[in-house]
């Protein structure tokens, strides 16, 4: 099934200068295959778009099934300087947490906070 | 026996009573603050220089020093601080008529460390700047500050010298929370393989309340008991470096291996390769492992060789933000906000504002992470919106321009406009910071010795 990965995983972001880190974190040890699979510094990158203006770095540490985003050039400029009003990207982790993860449905059970059913995702009307 | 540290603050504006009570209730060897960020140094110079009789430390200091000290006292809880920002000495005489208030035992050892700052000789120490490889002499004529971070040798000095208590300035922030560990312990300062671990417990332990539910709470997904009531964090440690994170009982918050695991790679980026001034930690050896209710134990971080470098943060002048927002509601708020926004951009041309970069944003739809994303999640119209606009300019002249623009919405502008009365400060000072190394040898930290 295809679905958000707010039910996979959970995130949190850093900031240092001009660069904030996203970490993302399987709930569960057996959903983290799929996440390192599908979740590359390439489309974490293309996922950010228009926000993440560096390169992206991704670090994996599969015995904890983390992965650490480094995204460069993502907090306009660095905290001080930065024109927005979330100029620590506090909250910039919570963008991936609506990326679509492909996950076999035998792991439903492992998913978090998903009610069972079909779950295709829709672009609300 | 372990030692048991506990956290008091995790940055300057922290919550005060969680301090309180890990001081009353933790049962604690040692209770660390932490109460600096990047900027927190630049921004006190440019207030002493506007404001002599700032004393230049933590303006928190004597709303923490009065909660925590009696707790301490009884229990004979040591203290580490950085709460001395720019005057540690300053902060160190102050926390002394804090303990003669408490009724302290005449001849308790409060330590100042200094000896971070070194504006006045950065350039000479410094060669180039790590964000963008340019000479750091780039930046001579606008620096208001440079400081570089020291590890925890200072302060284990100050307490094999007596100190009860230990206030800083600049100190890396994990330092803070392992100092304690290798005075007691009796580390060396080149044993990575003890200081890595040390350190790591450091990191976990520096952001307070994040590891325990802080920062974390997300309704359905992570649930955290009674948020409104979180704990500071406490760390059970054993000499060799691995420890159990924990909090007072009958406190809201969660010690959990996912929140263990969120605040671990926090502001981390090469999870194997994490420099800090006393040793390189290694994460990616972690184990962890629920050892009982709100108790998670934390094992086998590993570290490597310190560096032969300190790192220097170097804070500019770099002009001024100017920044305001208004209000739209009610059907048909984002085609309001959509006008006005197009009648600021002609306003801006018309007065001539000279901006490095402008920003309208309108918060409730694009204002946090832009609008590509949010135009993917294809979000209803929202029934409130704020416009907010903030310019980047070099003179304060200009960043003034945003403000009076806004104020001309009022009744230059849109129907149904929300506005607030313009009396708070829409203008600040840009304290740009620079990264830099300098030889770990060319830093002297001073510890003054001061008793009740």
């Amino acid at each position: 099934m295809r679905l958000m990965l707010q039910h996979v995983a959970h995130v949190r972001s850093g900031d240092k200068g001009n660069t904030s880190n996203v970490t993302v974190i399987a709930y569960e040890p057996d959903l983290y295959p799929y996440l390192k699979d599908q979740l590359t510094a390439e489309r974490f990158k293309a996922f950010y778009a228009g926000l993440v203006t560096g390169p992206v770095t991704r670090y994996a540490v599969d015995p904890l099934g983390v992965l650490n985003f480094v995204a460069e050039g993502a907090l306009g400029g660095g905290v001080s300087r930065s024109l927005c009003l979330d100029n620590y990207g506090k909250a910039l982790s919570a963008a991936v947490l609506g990326f679509e993860i492909e996950v076999p449905d035998s792991l439903a059970n492992l998913l978090r906070n998903h009610s069972p059913g079909p779950t295709r995702l829709e672009a609300a009307p | 026996m372990a030692l048991r540290i506990g956290s008091g603050s995790a940055w300057w504006g922290d919550r005060l009573e969680p301090a309180r009570t890990n001081a009353e209730e933790g049962d604690l060897d040692y209770l660390c603050f932490e109460t600096m960020a990047e900027a927190t140094i630049s921004a006190a110079q440019v207030r002493k220089r506007r404001d002599p009789s700032f004393p230049g430390y933590d303006t928190y200091l004597d709303d923490r020093m009065q909660r925590v000290l009696p707790g301490c006292l009884r229990r004979g809880t040591k203290i580490i601080s950085n709460q001395g920002w720019i005057n540690p000495e300053g902060a160190a005489e102050r926390i002394v008529h804090w303990l003669r208030e408490c009724g302290a035992p005449k001849g308790t050892k409060v330590a100042a460390v200094s000896g971070s700052l070194i504006t006045d000789r950065v350039l000479e120490l410094t060669g180039t700047l790590m964000e963008d490889g340019r000479p750091s002499a780039a930046l001579d004529g606008s620096i208001v500050s440079a400081e570089a971070y020291m590890g925890a040798e200072p302060i284990v000095q100050a307490l094999r010298e007596g100190a009860r208590i230990v206030v800083t300035g600049r100190v890396a922030d994990p330092s803070i929370f392992m100092a304690p560990m290798m005075h007691e312990f009796g580390w060396d300062a080149l044993d990575h393989a003890r200081l890595g671990p040390g350190s790591g417990i450091g990191h976990v332990l520096e952001c307070g309340a994040q590891v325990t539910g802080g920062y974390f709470c997300d309704p359905g997904f992570k649930d955290v008991p009674d948020p409104w009531d979180l704990a500071f964090p406490i760390a059970e440690v054993e000499s060799d470096g691995s420890a159990v994170i924990t909090k007072v009982r009958n406190s809201g918050g969660a010690v959990t291996l996912r929140t263990l695991k969120e605040q671990l790679f926090y502001e981390v980026h090469d999870p194997g390769h994490y420099i800090t001034p006393d040793v390189v930690v290694d994460f990616t050896t972690t184990e962890l492992e629920e050892v009982g209710p709100d108790r998670v134990r934390v094992s086998r971080i590993a570290g490597k060789p310190r560096t032969p470098t300190l790192k220097v943060s170097i804070a500019c002048q770099e002009g001024f933000i100017g920044e305001d927002m208004f209000f739209y509601a009610g059907p048909g708020a984002l085609r309001r906000a959509e006008l006005a926004k197009r009648i600021l951009e002609e306003r801006f041309r018309i007065v001539g504002l000279r901006a490095e970069e402008i920003r309208i944003d309108f918060v409730g739809l694009n204002a946090i992470h832009g609008g590509a994303i949010a135009a993917r999640a294809a979000p209803a119209e929202p029934y409130e919106i704020a416009v907010r606009v903030a310019a980047r300019t070099a003179t304060r002249e200009e960043a003034l321009k945003v403000g009076r623009e806004v104020d001309g919405m009022a009744v230059s502008g849109v129907g149904m406009t929300g506005k607030r009365v313009p009396h708070q400060d829409r203008t600040r000072e840009v304290i740009g910071v620079w990264s830099s190394l300098v030889p770990r040898e060319a830093l002297r930290p001073v510890v003054t010795m001061y008793e009740s």
